[in-house]
């Protein structure tokens, strides 16, 4: 079980919410994780290699910023089977670009944009996962 | 400067991450688990990001350009092929594994869990071979 915390999801989306709406104000860009991640590494098509790394840099930051300013480590639980999350980071890595974007280009930004192409790929993701989840607790697991 | 101003952004996207609870695959894979130990906090996530943005978005686009760079960098695109489907298909299926997308994976990086370690080089790897594939393909059907 994980406790329902309606208040706190709220403001953490809306602050995911307003880096997007600044990135765009900023550099006019998308603020999708997959075309951001995907493009640090080689071939580069455009200028924008250092605001790609910069961003990076500060999600990976983010959660020891947190704990240096609360005093209290971030707390998380992730499986540790490690087969298991090599496939997975493969899956959603190859997937996210494959579809051009994830649950930030598509999910977030998209669905702002009102793209039917963003509320496809939001639609397909949400369902694969939903079923997925569904097979490895209830069928596979159950 | 575009630097220290992604790092910025970069910074509050992931705190609004950890805040949510998005980086933490417990929470995720609660949410995805209709029938099981549903815990509907992510839909407050999306929900809060969407109308932010959607209202933001607006705005900025008003002003016709952004501050630096000329112009808007929007995707052009709105057919729904068949990449659109089988790629978030095949997201969907990894985030159900493991509990992660891109964002939350690269947050959760530096608190250094075995699963994590794991996971994100395996979706560096699996991005970059989606790109060179997709640069392949479309190379080969131009000619």
């Amino acid at each position: 079980m994980t406790e329902f915390t309606p208040i706190a999801s709220l403001i953490g989306g809306m602050m995911i919410g307003l880096s997007a709406v600044l990135l765009m104000l900023w550099e006019g860009r998308i603020a999708g994780i997959s075309g951001i991640a995907g493009r640090l590494l080689p071939p580069y098509r455009d200028g924008a290699f250092l605001s790609r790394l910069g961003f990076v840099v500060g999600l990976i930051a983010a959660p020891l910023v947190i704990a240096v300013a609360t005093g209290e480590a971030v707390g998380q639980t992730v499986s540790s089977n490690i087969p298991l999350m090599v496939a997975a980071g493969f899956l959603v890595g190859f997937g996210s670009v494959w579809g051009n974007g994830c649950t930030s280009g598509h999910g977030v930004c998209g669905l702002s944009r009102l793209s039917a192409r963003s509320f496809a790929a939001t639609g397909v993701f949400m369902a694969a996962a939903f079923v997925t989840v569904f097979l490895v607790r209830h069928v596979i697991g159950g | 400067m575009s630097f220290l101003v992604n790092l910025g952004l970069g910074l509050l996207f992931g705190v609004g991450l950890v805040i949510s609870g998005m980086a933490d695959p417990a929470k995720v894979l609660n949410f995805l688990d209709l029938f099981g130990t549903w815990d509907p906090s992510l839909a407050f996530v999306m929900g809060g990001a969407v109308v932010v943005a959607f209202a933001g978005y607006r705005l900025v686009l008003a002003r016709g350009e952004p501050i630096v760079g000329g112009s808007f960098h929007l995707p052009t695109r709105n057919d729904i092929d068949a990449r659109v489907i089988a790629g978030p298909a095949i997201f969907g299926i990894g985030w159900g594994l493991g509990g992660f997308c891109p964002g939350p994976a690269l947050t959760a990086l530096g608190l250094g869990a075995s699963g994590t370690l794991a996971f994100v080089p395996a979706m560096i790897i699996g991005m970059w071979t989606a790109r060179l594939i997709g640069e392949a393909v479309s190379r080969t059907s131009n000619v």
